[in-house]
Order: structure tokens, then C-alpha cells, then sequence
């Protein structure tokens, strides 16, 4: 049988007490390539986030591979924004994708030297193994954000979520991780995607999710990019969803 | 109160010129074994180095508490300073050290004397109420953190001040000793209060021995660390109880309003030194340490004075050192990084003229005629002189006389290097006006930059760009990467390659 890497049910999540997604349901099928547009504030991160438990969900839930996350967790990947982190911490390439490891490796377990050859092999298949030993604030920001990538390969999931992995990175760059994720999908890994360019959005996943505070779409990418649904994601429809939002703010204070 | 700390040190260091001064020296090293002193400022005619061999030979009770309780102290606060400084949150340390002052107080208010336990419990509510203050404004109003912080700061600090001169006017009050809790006092500290400093340190040395990669990954990327899995927020909790405990237990020693100091100096120095965490926890135990017990040894010297003043002092100075000294970011490495690349520059600058010479004269010949260099670059033959003595001290260079005329000769590798120097300036005004369309008279001085920081990997890739070109903009022949790399492995040169030739051979 198949199983459901992702499920979310009704998934509600607010900041301080502000909603910005509003009962999003969706179900992943195993092996694809997933895609998630939106306009900017469009709760794209804030998805991610709720679905590993970053940020709290006021309301519904979410199944990884079936169980709760935490019961998952092993088998997540995150690539987060760039700008989550400070790049000017005190470690090297190395440390940072010896930290895709620590998931697997329990409460007091060491990391051993299967670990790092793992994290060697990561770092070669996104080009940045000369730089293993490098300072991350001397990075370029493209860099940075293969040296992200290579932490989430470190990580050997099943599920990967990612957060913008392309910002950033030159074309040379792009095409050669769109490779690196199809070749992760033919393995039967499921992969979802934010992504901000609607054309190669089209051209880069089987399917795609249509976000703006709320799932506007979410199917196939030949049936979901469409003229109408797109002008529905980022047309002003849904001025009045956020505008509601902000009353419902002012009022609870 | 009383400042003059730097006094104590320099009324010592002149004294020992006095030959009085010496007889007493000697006469104490003689029976140093029965002076007795309840503390080494007793000892008003030792000298410096006398009080330092018995303040760190610790015969005197009160020096070894001091002194054991400054080293534990230096670790906790080098320790937890670190994963402060690294996580931007100093200005919560600088807080929650000032917001456990009233806690001090009611603590001794409480017990009705000073009473470690009663003070620590006292000082940690506070604390902890101080944090939860600050969360609170910071959820239900739009002020933001750094001034709910200022605010929490200031007002717990003024509660504390307050209370504190209330139990100075008490009948035992001036006895009491509390004030040594504003600026600290490590000869005050008893061997209760020594212990429990040891125990903070303790605690906190084995929690980062054991959930180091817990605590890396959570101040690295919490979301990352949350996505692991791992309990992220707990494992954030327990360092801020560390911390607080740190706080805690060294208001004796450093006081309130300079604790925050010493847990950010030592680890922003030690964050100077190394760019890897592991090695910034230790460092900055050192300096921790060092820091503590300089600060306290002052102290001693200087007839008691406050520890915490001499303490952040000493953290200071070596704060000071590691900003002019460090390796990579200090000073003066990046002076002398910025200084041997001028001599480089310069040096490049000689060969490309020598280079330059040879050229108009069509390569004849092996050396250059010193006068004509000067004239290329426009120079007295002295000043061209020094220029090629400074290449002779690199090793590749020589200056000979023929028939009383100075000349200079290139070896293999300054020829190369000079033909590199020249390729690289030609490569790229080609490479300008080729492909970035620049009018030919506009590149050179673009060029005189570039040519010194091209490397080799740009240049290949420049080479193929341009499709292995032969000359410059302005007609000269290119010295090519092939024809630089074949003279160094075989003598001949294949001359239909290029139009170039390896004229030294
Ligand atoms: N930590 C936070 N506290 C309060 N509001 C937040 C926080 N993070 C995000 N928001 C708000 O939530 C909304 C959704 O943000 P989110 O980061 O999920 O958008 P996004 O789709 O990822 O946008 P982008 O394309 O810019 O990355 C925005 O309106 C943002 O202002
Ligand atoms: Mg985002």
C-alpha cells in the first residue's frame, strides 16, 4: 500500500492571534515533484513552518507518513529561507551539513565517521565539497543555499520540504538542483517546493499548490496553471480574506 | 565609593625602586614562611611579585575562595557568554543580571541575614519574573523587545536600589554587605557561596559536554533544530536556566550591574580569535578565567577594591589585544594583509616594466639596462635601484654590472611571473573592449587594477572567452598560459602556435 507522506486537515495558523492561513486541506501522494506558488505573504513559509510544528497551528492537524510529526520527523527534510540564519555563526560548511545528521543520531549520540562521509557525499553532489572547511559567512549567497541544500540531503528523507531553494542561485545553479530533485523523485521521494517564478514553475513540477492564505488549488500541473486559477492566487479577490484579518486583529486587542 | 583602582598596582611598582624597599623584600623572603596575614594587603611592604606569589600560592584562606570561586565563575560566564553572544542576546544577559537585584534583597529581608540560599532562590524569582515581563509587554503591546528590555532593565534595577538602601538604614544593616552585590567583592565570598559557583560551573560544563549539538543546531537554526525533532524550546530553556544560575551565583563576585560584561566580553574576544563554536566555548573559558582571577588578584592588591571593575577591566584589556591581534579579523593582520599585498602590487608593477623593456627591444639581449627601466617608469635610477632590490629580496631578481652600467636580470621565475603580469593586463583590456565593449583608450587603467588579483582559473576561463587571442587591443603580442607553461617543461618553443615567443631562452 502507499503511503501519504503528507496530510493536513483544516490547518488554521495565526500570528498573534492575526490568521494568515486559513483551513488548508491538502494530500501528497508519494513520488512527486510538488510545487507552491503565491504572492508574497501568501503564507507559503508559514505552511511549511506549520506543518513541522515551527510554528504553532491554531487549529486542524497534520499527518506525516500517517503518525504525527514528531512521530516523522526522521523522515523530513527542511530547507529553510537563507535569511533565517545568521551566517555569520561561528561554524564551518562542514558543521552546518554534519547538522542534517543530528536528527538520526538521538539524544547523547556522537557523530561518527559513516556520518561525515554522508555529509561529504551531500556536499559533493551540490559542487561545494572544496569548500567543506570554509567559514559560512564567506560564502556567496548562492552557495549558502547549496550548502542548506546538502544539509537536507544529509538528512536521507523521504519528504522534503524546502523553502525558496533557487533564491539567489544562478541558472547553471538551478538547473543542476531541478536535476538533483527529479533524480530524488525517481527514488520515490516526495519533494515540496516553494517556488516565485511562475514560468518555470509550470516547466519544473507535477504538481503545483496554489497558495493565498487559503489552498486555492491544488492538482496537477497541467490542470492547476491555468489562466483563472492563477488570477485568482494573485489577483485582489482576496484583498477583503486579509482585510478581515486585520479587523479581526484590531478587535482582539 | 571608591575607585581608584589602578592606584594600589602603581604605588607598588614604584616602590620597589626604593633600596629601603629592597631590605624589607629580601627580609620577607627570608621569613616568608611565618609571616601571617589575614590577607596579602596586610602587607603593606611587600612588592608586586611578592603579594602574586602569595595570592596565587594561596596560603591565605580568603585568596583561595576568591581565587577558586573567579576561575569557576570565568567558566560559566566564558561558557554561556558565548551561546549569548553567538545568539544576540546581550542585551537580555545586561537584563536579567540588573533584574535580580531586588530578588538579593527581599532574599535578605527574608532571612534577616546573608544567607546564600535565601539569596540565590530571591535572585533567581527575580530573575525569572524580570524574563517573564519582558515577554509579556512584548505580547500585548507593539513596543518592541530592546525597549521592554530597557524598561524591565531600569525598573527592576531602581526597585533594587531602593531596597537595598532601606536595609543599609536597618540597625544591622551596615553589616549586612549587600552592597558588595552592586560592584562585588570576591574576598566576600564564603565557601557556601564558592561551592555553588563551582556547581553552576560544573552544571553548565557537563550540559554543553553532553547536548553541545543540541544547543549548536538550536542557536544556529531553531527552526531547523525544531524540524529535527529535537526539543528545541526545552533545550533553549535549560541554557537560559544556566544562564540565570550564572547570573546568580557571581553577583558576589562581579555584582549586578557588571555581570553582564563579563559573560559578553571574554566570549566576543574569543569570537575574534576563531570562527568555529567549539573552540569559541573554550577560549572564551580562558579568558573567563583569566579575566576573574586578574580582577580578583587587583582587588587584593589594591587594598580590596571592587572585584567586578577590575574583572571587566582585565576582560577589556584582553578584549583590546584580540581586536588588534587576531588572525583573521584583527587589526593588524588586515594591516599587514593590506601591506604585503602594496609590496606585491609594487613588485608586479617592476616586473611588468622589466617585461616592458625587453619588449622594445624586441627581446634581444638577457638583462635591462637599469637607466632604461628608470626612463619606462619614469624615475631616477635610484629610485629604480631600490625597486629591483626589493625583487632581489623576493629571490627573483639579480643586479650586475656590465662595463660599469647596472643591469637586471629575471630568473626563470620572475620571467614567468612577469610574462603572467603582462598576459593578465592584456587579457583583460582585450576582454573589455572585445566583450564588454569598452573604447580601447578606456581600459588600461581598469586593467592596472585587475591584473594583480586575476586568478589563474579567471584567466584560463578568459582565455577560452576570447578564443586563445594573440593580441592586445593595442597590437601587443599576448604571452598565452600554454607558451608560459612549456617554457618551464621543455627548452624549444613550437613558434607557430602563437605569434609569441619565450624570449629568455
Ligand atoms: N513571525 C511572524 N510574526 C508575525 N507575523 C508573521 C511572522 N511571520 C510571517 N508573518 C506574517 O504572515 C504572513 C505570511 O508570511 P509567510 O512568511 O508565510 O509568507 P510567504 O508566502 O512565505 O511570503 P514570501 O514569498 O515573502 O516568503 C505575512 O503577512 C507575514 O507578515
Ligand atoms: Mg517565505
Amino acid at each position: 500500500m502507499q503511503e501519504i507522506p503528507l496530510e493536513t486537515h483544516d490547518l488554521t495558523v495565526a500570528y498573534d492571534k492575526r490568521p494568515v492561513l486559513y483551513g488548508v486541506d491538502v494530500q501528497v501522494p508519494e513520488g512527486k515533484l510538488v510545487g507552491i506558488v503565491g504572492p508574497n505573504g501568501a503564507g507559503k513559509s508559514t505552511l511549511i513552518k506549520a506543518i513541522m510544528g515551527i510554528v504553532p497551528a491554531t487549529g486542524g492537524w497534520v499527518k506525516v507518513f500517517g503518525d504525527s510529526f514528531a512521530k516523522g520527523a526522521k523522515r523530513v527534510g527542511y530547507v529553510p529561507q537563507r535569511e533565517s540564519v545568521d551566517w555569520d555563526f561561528p561554524v564551518n560548511v562542514m558543521d552546518v551539513v554534519l547538522m542534517g545528521r543530528y536528527g538520526k543520531l538521538g539524544l547523547m549520540g556522537r557523530v561518527r565517521k559513516s556520518d561525515r562521509e554522508i555529509a561529504e557525499a551531500c556536499l559533493d553532489k551540490v559542487g561545494m565539497l572544496p569548500y567543506a572547511k570554509r567559514q559560512i559567512s564567506n560564502l556567496s549567497g548562492g552557495q549558502q543555499q547549496r550548502v542548506f541544500l546538502a544539509r537536507a540531503l544529509a538528512q536521507e528523507s523521504d519528504l522534503y520540504l524546502m523553502d525558496e531553494p533557487f533564491v539567489g542561485v544562478d541558472a547553471a545553479t538551478e538547473a543542476a538542483i531541478i536535476e538533483l530533485l527529479r533524480e530524488l523523485k525517481d527514488r520515490g521521494k516526495t519533494i515540496l517546493v516553494v517556488h516565485h517564478d511562475l514560468p518555470t514553475a509550470q516547466t519544473y513540477f507535477d504538481m503545483l499548490m496554489l497558495l493565498n492564505m487559503r489552498l486555492v488549488a491544488f492538482g496537477p500541473t497541467k490542470e492547476v496553471f491555468t489562466q483563472e486559477l492563477l488570477q485568482k492566487t494573485y489577483g485582489g479577490r482576496l484583498t477583503i480574506l486579509s482585510e478581515v484579518a486585520n479587523t479581526v486583529l484590531k478587535e482582539s486587542k | 565609593m571608591k575607585l581608584g583602582f589602578g592606584y594600589g598596582v602603581s604605588h607598588q611598582l614604584t616602590r620597589v625602586k626604593s633600596p629601603r624597599y629592597l631590605l624589607v623584600l629580601l627580609s620577607i623572603l627570608f621569613f616568608s614562611a611565618t609571616a601571617e596575614a589575614a590577607r596579602i594587603s596586610d602587607l603593606e611592604e611587600t612588592n608586586v611579585w611578592e603579594q602574586m606569589f602569595r595570592f596565587f600560592s594561596m596560603r591565605d584562606d580568603v585568596v583561595r575562595t576568591a581565587l577558586l570561586g573567579s576561575v569557576f565563575l570565568g567558566v560559566s560566564c566564558g561558557l554561556l557568554g558565548s551561546f549569548i553572544v553567538v545568539r544576540k542576546l546581550s542585551l537580555f544577559g545586561d537584563t536579567l543580571s540588573h533584574a535580580v537585584l531586588p530578588g538579593v534583597a527581599i532574599g535578605y529581608l527574608v532571612a534577616g541575614q546573608k544567607d546564600p540560599f535565601a539569596i540565590f532562590f530571591g535572585a533567581t524569582l527575580a530573575g525569572i519574573l524580570g524574563t517573564v515581563m519582558v515577554n509579556l509587554i512584548k505580547k500585548t503591546t507593539h513596543i518592541k523587545e530592546d525597549s521592554s528590555l530597557g524598561m524591565v532593565l531600569a525598573g527592576f534595577y531602581g526597585v533594587g536600589i531602593v531596597l537595598m538602601n532601606r536595609i543599609q538604614k536597618l540597625p544591622t544593616g551596615t553589616q549586612s554587605g549587600l552592597d558588595k552585590f552592586l560592584f562585588g567583592q570576591a574576598a566576600a565570598l564564603s565557601a557556601t557561596e564558592v561551592w555553588m559557583i563551582a556547581g553552576v560551573a560544573a552544571a553548565s560544563i557537563v550540559l554543553v559536554l553532553l547536548f553541545y549539538r543540541q544547543f549548536l543546531v538550536g542557536s544556529f537554526d531553531i527552526g531547523f533544530a525544531r524540524s529535527l525533532g529535537l526539543p528545541a524550546g526545552l533545550f533553549h530553556y535549560l541554557l537560559m536556566m544556566l544562564l540565570a544560575f550564572t547570573v546568580v551565583v557571581s553577583l558576589q563576585a562581579v555584582g549586578a550591574v557588571l555581570v553582564s560584561a563579563m559573560l559578553v566580553i571574554p566570549a566576543a574576544s574569543a569570537y575574534l580569535l576563531t570562527d568555529r563554536m567549539h573552540r569559541m566555548l573554550i577560549i572564551a573559558s580562558g579568558f573567563g578565567i583569566f579575566s576573574g582571577v586578574l580582577g580578583a588578584f587587583f582587588s587584593f592588591l589594591g587594598n580590596s577594591l571592587p572585584t567586578g571593575p577590575l574583572m571587566v577591566l582585565a576582560s577589556s584589556a584582553v578584549f583590546t589585544l584580540s581586536f588588534f591581534f587576531s588572525p583573521k579579523h584583527g587589526l593588524v593582520s588586515r594591516w599587514r594583509k593590506r601591506r604585503s599585498g602594496q609590496i606585491r602590487i609594487e613588485n608586479e608593477n617592476t616586473l611588468k616594466a622589466i617585461y616592458q623593456v625587453r619588449e622594445s627591444y624586441g627581446f634581444a639581449g638577457e638583462g635591462v639596462k637599469v637607466k632604461d627601466l628608470a626612463i619606462r617608469m619614469n624615475e631616477t635610477s635610484d629610485e629604480t635601484l631600490r625597486r629591483l632590490q626589493k625583487l632581489r629580496a623576493v629571490g627573483v631578481c639579480d643586479l650586475k654590472e656590465i662595463e660599469g652600467k647596472p643591469f637586471a636580470f629575471l630568473n626563470p621565475e620572475g620571467w614567468l611571473r612577469a610574462c603572467a603580469v603582462v598576459r593578465n593586463h592584456r587579457l583583460w583590456e582585450l576582454y573589455l573592449t572585445n566583450q564588454a565593449e569598452y573604447e580601447p583608450d578606456h581600459v588600461h587603467d581598469d586593467a592596472e587594477i585587475i591584473e594583480h588579483v586575476l586568478g589563474e582559473e579567471t584567466v584560463r576561463r578568459l582565455e577560452r572567452l576570447l578564443d586563445y587571442p594573440v593580441e592586445d587591443p593595442h597590437g601587443k603580442l599576448i604571452p598565452s598560459l600554454a607558451d608560459l607553461q612549456r617554457s618551464l617543461t621543455q627548452g624549444g618553443l613550437d613558434e607557430k602556435t602563437t605569434g609569441y615567443r619565450m624570449p629568455n631562452r
